[in-house]
């Protein structure tokens, strides 16, 4: 077949990107070449304009033992435990599929976790959707909702936490990222890097069918009016497979098997293989006519483009094939030497003993494409709105504007589709701050929390890219876990425009000032661009998700209020920032202005005393204060708890609409019981916190003094009021 | 007392049922699907999960596989077994237990504690419960709206069969405290013998305060006199 524009195009290489090609192989590329060059030189795999600004992020830490480069992070949790995680985007193909393209996004995050070696614990996800109203919404939101469940509750791992949002940005391209977190040996952690000439390469899991051909193309570039053409290119999960798949392994990795190991991801099996073979500075052969295909008639182009599921690849050590055969077998699942590792340093493929396509490793892994794309710096927007002069409202009015709009109101419609008990170690659900999951037969737990801020972010990306790192950081101190460690998704349009590009960069340099202040490493991640249709760019949404440590499961912490006559104290300054808060959105739909400032040493230092308290056992419950402000946050406290609270005025004269609605950062609520009142106090007053006490609990209302009282049941009604009737 | 758990591939509540019987100091073996014989047991459980993916229908293919021949004579002659969630699915397809499971009600997966009632307390399985005790239960099924006929209906209740029902906090069983449809808000049923208990709530979930609550440690410890 003659290579020609259409077809170059067609794979989404750009000409000079075809040139280069040339040039690498000294000849014109055959069509399985040119194929496996796209699969590899794509955005969603060769990261071409991220990588530059990727590398600023800090990665070390004495708690790091793996940092990104790998199939995910891992993390010392002490003694003999390391936890593994990572996060990772379906958008693209949950759009056009979204049962399928969310399931998937599961089942492909969970081989990333016990490729490793690890047992997952958990999943997370943050699923973002358009606009309620928008007539597509209400079944994507059931398909993306249904497949997450479908796949973790099938392979029995608890769906602990996350967050779903509504937003008319995400209309035409919704966002479905999909977390694991896994526990493993430290000493038992298993890469990806190949070593050793002449060792067998083994494909097991299922077989190879034509799904997903080309999926990682399609996420790499913008939607138009004829994406739905695309739904061949999603692929189909099969959780049941996975959980055979998952047992195997782990069983395999019980001994000394294993060289590496790498899961069969986006571009199937032409990134796997590439990317164990450049990992170990070897070449690669594989005889595709020993691929086990679901398929007949299927050409080398197709098995190495496919990305059908819950397929892995595995470097064994000589001699342990029948052993490792017999494991896989005993599962019902595939296991076929299909190759071997070489010293040539190129990917050779051959069928049927010939060799059918040949390629240098380094030209599709460390030597593919970099891109300085140009960006331009955002400036804080500086229209200042004058709260005076906007229509008239009330406290109560504006609160049950906020508890009642789709971002704020109950999900138990989402949580109860999951399996979050599974494995009898969540501690704590989703519906806290973080959930906690305890380490299996032991005293100490992780904390987990999936978080994003996009309405910050476009305002202003560099405080918003610090924001979400330290919202999230606030969520794992308020349930008394000691934040260790992030992974990020960082989702955003189309890199080749400079506006967009520059909302990357920027966010990038927020998230690294404040992981490097709080001392916060990134340990793994993923980049998701051209998310948009026909130009129409997404808001910039960097989804972080964080892990903590609690070295001592007690009682599990959460934000429900605990008994009356608890003092409660709000810690952190309250300047009144109303921009971009929800008071503005939800009701006056004004979303203009700039973030709230993040001031990163407050932020450390509220969070270390935070965390002082809890460990003292000091505190009932704590919330931290984010999105909806003072008055939304107390709300949350009250409204599970049975417990409501008599908040006083602020004694200083200040508008009530700023004091109780502002999004100012790095503040807590805490319940503290009176007679331990005296100690937190000097504790705070130690440390040089600012903190107020504003109000105690009460039994039946929700009262802030002389402005507003509403009983728990109210309260309760208007939360769960929107989904039951959408 | 000895039990056995029996793993088909797809099981995924195995380690949970095995990790609640250790604790409740039951000496615990875990049976492959492939295996063809059972060790000597008090008390087999096929315990919850997706049995073999749940394709064709749940619990479908596993009530016919080789090692559930075995169970079923055991449980013929006598030998306590319990069937949770999926497991009671198994039990309703090899025909140990009458009656099948279909969809939930509102056509989704449900995960929540419920109220359940112990309609039954004279049996092995739930002697060191009080009659009418209200248990906090977990519940996680695709498939619990458990149906009868009316025949079986009127003979459950006449034998006194009825493990389980759903029902509100107070204790009231009402349509509102009914998670998935099932007729009559049963949760759990009995054989005539009394030796096989199916159920959809967790148990197995509810032995440890600090992940719940401890509801389930009667139906063990029940088990053990």
């Amino acid at each position: 077949m003659k290579i020609s524009d259409t077809i170059i195009e067609n794979h989404g290489l750009k000409k000079e990107e075809y040139k280069n090609i040339q040039k690498i192989l000294k000849r014109d590329p055959n069509i399985l070449e040119l194929g496996v060059f796209s699969a590899m030189w794509n955005e969603h795999c060769s990261y071409k304009s991220s990588r530059i600004h990727l590398k600023k992020l800090p990665t070390k830490g004495k708690q790091v033992i793996q940092g990104p480069g790998e199939n995910a992070g891992v993390i010392d949790i002490g003694d003999d435990d390391a936890i593994v995680f990572k996060i990772e985007s379906h958008n693209h193909p949950s759009y056009i599929e979204p049962y399928q393209g969310a399931a998937t996004g599961v089942g492909g995050i969970l081989r990333d976790v016990f490729t490793m070696g690890a047992r997952p614990i958990a999943l997370l996800n943050s699923i973002h959707f358009g606009s309620p109203t928008h007539p597509k919404t209400k079944s994507l939101l059931n398909g993306v909702v249904s497949g997450i469940g479908g796949y973790g509750n099938c392979i029995g791992i608890p769906t602990v936490a996350g967050e779903t949002k509504f937003n008319s940005t995400y209309n035409e391209n919704i966002l479905v990222n999909a977390m694991a977190v896994g526990h493993a040996k430290k000493t038992k952690i298993f890469y990806s890097k190949a070593k050793g000439i002449n060792k067998s390469v083994v494909y097991v899991g299922s077989k190879t069918g034509r799904d997903g051909i080309h999926g990682a193309s399609m996420a790499s570039a913008e939607f138009d009016e004829n994406s739905e053409e695309k739904k061949p290119t999603v692929q189909v999960g099969d959780p049941f497979t996975e959980k055979l798949l998952l047992e195997a392994c782990l069983e395999l990795m019980k001994d000394e098997s294993i060289i590496s190991i790498q899961d069969m991801g986006a571009a199937g099996l032409t990134s796997s293989s590439v990317e164990m073979a450049s990992k170990g500075s070897l070449g690669i052969e594989l005889e595709l006519d020993k691929v086990p295909c679901r398929e007949e008639n299927m050409t080398p182009y197709e098995m190495m483009l496919s990305e059908s599921q819950e397929r892995m690849l595995i470097i064994l050590e000589d001699g342990k094939e029948n052993h490792a055969k017999k494991i896989f077998k005993k599962w019902d699942l595939d296991f076929v030497v299909i190759g071997k590792t070489t010293n040539t340093n190129n990917l050779t493929l051959k069928y049927y003993n010939k060799i059918v396509g040949e390629i240098p490793i380094n030209a599709l892994a460390s030597n593919a494409p970099v891109y300085d794309r140009k960006w331009i710096k955002k400036k804080i927007p500086q229209n200042k709105i004058d709260i005076k002069k906007l229509k008239k409202t009330n406290l109560k009015e504006a609160l049950k504007k906020i508890l009642s709009s789709p971002n704020h109101s109950n999900k138990s419609w989402v949580t109860d589709q999951y399996d979050q008990m599974v494995m009898c170690d969540t501690a704590q659900k989703s519906g806290s701050d973080a959930a906690i999951i305890r380490i299996h037969n032991k005293d100490k737990a992780i904390a987990v929390s999936v978080d994003s801020s996009a309405n910050y972010c476009k305002s202003h990306p560099l405080t918003g890219g610090k924001q979400i790192v330290c919202e999230n950081w606030r969520n794992l101190i308020s349930v008394g876990a000691k934040p260790l460690a992030i992974t990020n998704c960082l989702n955003f349009g189309n890199p080749e425009n400079k506006e967009i590009m520059g909302e990357f960069a920027e966010c990038i340099e927020g998230i690294k000032e404040a992981c490097e202040f709080l001392e916060y490493p990134v340990v793994s991640g993923n980049v998701s661009f051209y998310n948009g249709t026909n130009k129409k760019n997404i808001y910039p949404t960097p989804v972080i998700g964080g892990v903590g440590l609690i070295n001592k499961l007690e009682k599990p912490l959460n934000h429900n209020f605990k008994r009356e006559k608890s003092i409660i104290i709000l810690i952190g300054k309250t300047f009144g920032h109303l921009e971009q808060s929800c008071f503005l959105k939800e009701n006056y739909s004004i979303s203009e202005g700039s973030p709230p400032e993040v001031n990163l040493l407050n932020e450390k230092n509220n969070g270390k005393i935070v965390l002082k308290l809890i460990n003292k056992n000091f505190v009932l419950s704590a919330h931290d204060v984010s999105s909806g402000g003072l008055i939304t946050t107390l709300s949350e406290m009250t409204i599970n708890s049975n417990l409501g609270v008599k908040i006083e005025k602020p004694r200083k004269l200040r508008n009530l609409f700023e004091y109780f609605f502002g999004e100012d950062q790095s503040r807590y609520v805490l319940e503290i019981d009176p007679k331990n009142i005296i100690q937190v106090e000097e504790i705070l007053k130690n440390g040089n916190i600012y903190f107020e006490k504003i109000g105690f609990t009460q039994k039946n209302f929700f009262e802030i003094e002389d402005e507003m009282k509403m009983s728990i049941n109210e309260l309760f009604e208007i939360n769960n009021e929107w989904y039951n009737s959408y | 007392m000895k039990s056995s758990v029996i793993v088909f591939p797809g099981s995924n509540c195995d380690r949970d049922i095995a990790s609640a019987l250790e604790k409740m100091q039951f000496k615990n073996r875990m049976v492959w699907h492939k295996e063809t014989s059972l060790p000597k047991s008090d008390l087999i459980v096929i315990p919850g999960g997706f049995s073999y993916g749940d394709y064709l229908r749940s619990g479908a293919i596993a009530g016919k596989s080789l090692i559930v021949e075995e169970v079923v004579k055991a449980a013929n002659s006598g030998c306590l077994l319990l069937g949770i969630c999926n497991g009671f699915q198994i039990l309703t397809e090899t025909g140990l237990l009458k009656g099948t499971l279909l969809r939930n009600k509102n056509l989704k997966f449900i995960n929540r504690n419920v109220h359940i009632k112990v309609l039954n307390n004279k049996t092995k399985f739930s002697s060191k419960y009080e009659s009418n005790q209200i248990l906090k239960m977990n519940i996680a099924h695709n498939e619990g709206n458990y149906f009868t006929s009316k025949e079986h209906l009127d003979e459950l209740k006449k034998n006194n069969l009825i493990a389980f029902k759903y029902c509100d906090s107070a204790g009231d069983v009402t349509d509102q405290s009914n998670p998935n449809g099932s007729i009559e808000n049963i949760a759990g049923i009995y054989n005539d013998k009394k030796n096989i208990l199916g159920m959809m709530p967790h148990p197995e979930r509810m032995v440890d305060k600090m992940i719940s609550n401890t509801d389930g440690v009667n139906l063990f410890s029940s088990l053990l006199n």
